[in-house]
């Protein structure tokens, strides 16, 4: 037991008035070396931490302090992770999921927000946070009529000092706008160009109103890429033009689209950054994961059998505590191809703020910044 | 390059200039030529500098007039593109083998620090420091090899492409007192000061340099950075500077780009590159050169052998 609930016990049994001046002084959950203790307070019948680490119970009971209205538990939570989580609360046979009251941070995504344990020496990279020095890049809005998708708007990042005269490399960032939203993006490319650890890029945001059937493995998505947004942009901005100068990006359905774009347009997209994708295969029986997977299994198995060398420069990663092995079974599959893989698995889930915390060694993977020889 | 007599570095000028102060302190009231050259294309984006200074600026232009060369003279371009492809390949090299060596200096150092009293390590460490520095020379020596061969071959500064534009630099310098030079890109700053043979060319008069500037103008280029997003942060030397000034490693944006709280980078830096000191040149601070010795103003600090950092005037 940690120090925190032998002292929550003890004043709850001598001191009950003054518990709540106790839990006022802690920032929970507590992070004591690898344990790391969640306590909740209020009237239920149960309380569970439901937290989707794969491979480990997802809702583990915290235990009520015996005469108290106060629920604790305490995990081991290898040091430098990060998990989100909620509570689950049953009352009256009722299961409602709740963030953690006594905990200020919360990771937020499409679907709301989680709150946020974080590991033993994890803090959110600087590098993440707004920097007043870092010069500012900006957002412009565009749309495009395609002819495979329909009309669809997604913006485009300039980077600071953005000048006609010079030819920047382009990356494509699938749920551009989740991106920018949940992985401060935004921010991060301009830390990033700042500090000379990537060079001045333009970046695509797209976003699809349909992600699971785009997004998998879609060869509609694939021409949509190929055959209208990249020319329209190499006419709208002074980009490389090259297949070297051209980078695809996504997480999780948006890292099956990139990958599948890049295959079924070899040479066209040198640069690719995955993660957390959802390369479900199956090397026999079903995948058990529903239909809008079946397209997604279709393609990677085929995939599987003959990946051919699509691209140059692959950056690859993936969180421990996801379904880690289809990120790592692909990465001796596309080293193989001869292509240079730079695979990174991190000590956190699939989610955005994961993501986030991997831009800096994925975009620096393929596009190195001018670091070493500028000095302003 | 015979090293002039009066040479002032800065630190970054960007958030907090200094330049203005500088040029006052050395009596310069005339016009004074600038280079922005390490800009790149940003070359002549140089209004702030120019109001910084009163309006009195002149930019010498060397990064057009590297272009307009290249335009003109495509046989020397060629020749020019094949030096630095040969520099490329030879740091490149270089790089490869630094990293074993520093691996090793890095690793006996963290001994001799865990037991300083051990002599079999402290001998050991010396040699691998050694290591370090006889790499460093014979890489110094393979690029001045190279510069000199290209020089031998093309002799740029004897072509009517570079010569013209040589001619109206001399004649712009003869009119000035004082030349700065900013910071950016220092391979390519150098490249230019060395195509058009800049120092050749200026009567003698103070330079103000700054950021990629100052490390251009010194004997040796050293690039650095304590955490790269990739690879172990090993500082390189990069090719032979300018020559300008004596005995100094120029370090801009120290506080950003080293670890200057981690005793282990700091000692092994200043063992690295003694008799020279590294100096670190953050914001607001300055080194003066006289020809023969250095004064830094207060708050401006150099590494020291024990991995601590020190004012430069202390030593």
């Amino acid at each position: 037991m940690t120090q925190l609930l032998h002292e929550l016990e003890r004043r709850a049994r001598t001191r009950p008035w003054d518990v709540d001046a106790l839990l006022a002084q802690h920032v929970f959950p507590v992070v004591e070396g690898r344990n790391v203790t969640f306590v909740y307070r209020g009237e239920a019948e149960h309380v569970r931490l439901q937290h989707w680490i794969h491979g480990l119970q997802s809702a583990q009971p915290l235990t009520r302090i015996a005469g108290t209205n106060l629920w604790a538990l305490t995990i081991d939570l290898p040091e430098g992770s990060r998990m989100e989580y909620k509570l689950e609360v049953e009352q009256y046979g009722h299961k409602r999921l709740v963030q953690d009251p006594l905990n200020p941070h919360l990771a937020r995504d499409p679907y709301g927000a989680n709150s946020v344990a974080y590991g033993a020496g994890y803090a959110p990279p600087e590098w993440t946070l707004f920097d007043a020095e870092s010069r500012q890049g900006e957002l412009v809005d565009h749309w495009i009529q395609s002819d495979f998708l329909g009309k669809r708007p997604f913006q485009v990042y300039l980077p600071a000092r953005f000048r006609r005269t010079r030819r920047y490399p382009l990356l494509i960032a699938h749920d551009g706008a989740d991106y920018v939203r949940f992985a401060g993006l935004k921010t991060v490319l301009d830390n990033l160009i700042h500090r000379l650890e990537i060079p001045p890029l333009v970046v695509a945001l797209i976003q699809s109103p349909d992600r699971l059937r785009e997004y998998a493995a879609d060869d509609r998505h694939a021409r949509f890429l190929v055959h209208e947004l990249v020319p329209l942009l190499e006419n709208e901005y002074p980009l490389v033009g090259k297949p070297s100068g051209r980078a695809l990006m996504g997480a999780s359905f948006g890292a099956v689209a990139s990958l599948h774009a890049a295959w079924k347009h070899p040479h066209f997209f040198d640069l690719l950054a995955l993660q957390s994708g959802s390369f479900v295969f199956t090397d026999i029986g079903d995948h058990q994961r529903g239909p809008l997977f079946d397209p997604v299994v279709k393609w990677v198995n085929e995939f599987r059998k003959a990946p051919g060398r699509p691209s140059e420069r692959l950056y690859v990663s993936c969180g421990k505590y996801e379904s880690l092995i289809y990120n790592r079974s692909l990465v001796p599959l596309l080293q193989g191809t001869g292509m240079q893989v730079h695979f990174s698995e991190a000590p956190d889930g699939h989610n955005w703020e994961n993501w986030r915390d991997r831009l800096r060694e994925g975009l620096s993977t393929l596009f190195p910044g001018p670091l070493w020889l500028v000095y302003e | 390059m015979a090293p002039r007599s009066k040479v002032v570095l800065l630190g970054p000028q960007r958030l907090h200039p200094t330049l203005n102060l500088a040029v006052d302190a050395l009596g310069v009231h005339g016009r004074i030529a600038a280079i922005t050259a390490g800009w790149e294309e940003r070359e002549g984006e140089d209004q702030e500098l120019s109001a910084h200074l009163g309006g009195r600026t002149i930019n010498l232009r060397l990064w057009e007039r590297a272009a307009d060369v290249s335009a003109r003279d495509p046989e020397l371009l060629r020749g020019w593109r094949a030096r630095i492809d040969a520099q490329r390949e030879i740091h490149e090299i270089y790089k490869l083998r630094l990293g074993h060596e520093m691996e090793c200096a890095r690793e006996l150092l963290r001994r001799e620090m865990q037991d300083p009293t051990r002599e079999l390590v402290l001998a050991e460490c010396e040699g691998a420091i050694e290591a370090v520095r006889q790499l460093d020379a014979f890489h110094l020596k393979r690029t001045r090899a190279v510069h000199d061969e290209f020089m031998e071959l093309w002799r740029p500064h004897e072509r009517e492409s570079v010569a013209r534009h040589r001619r109206e630099i001399a004649a712009i310098l003869r009119e000035v007192e004082c030349l700065c030079v900013a910071g950016g890109h220092v391979a390519r700053l150098v490249d230019h000061l060395r195509l058009f043979g800049i120092f050749g060319l200026m009567p003698e008069m103070p330079v103000v340099a700054w950021s990629a500037g100052s490390m251009a103008l010194a004997e040796r280029i050293v690039l650095f950075h304590d955490s790269p997003p990739q690879g172990p942060g090993n500082a390189e030397v990069f090719e032979v500077g300018i020559g300008l000034y004596h005995g100094v490693i120029p370090l801009p944006h120290a506080a950003k780009r080293l670890k200057l709280d981690d005793p282990l980078r700091v000692r092994l830096m200043a063992r690295r590159f003694r008799p020279a000191f590294c100096a670190v040149l953050d914001p607001k601070t300055r080194l003066d050169w006289n020809g023969r010795r250095w004064r830094g103003e207060t708050g401006t600090l150099r590494l020291c052998e024990d991995g601590k950092l020190a004012e430069v005037n202390a030593a």
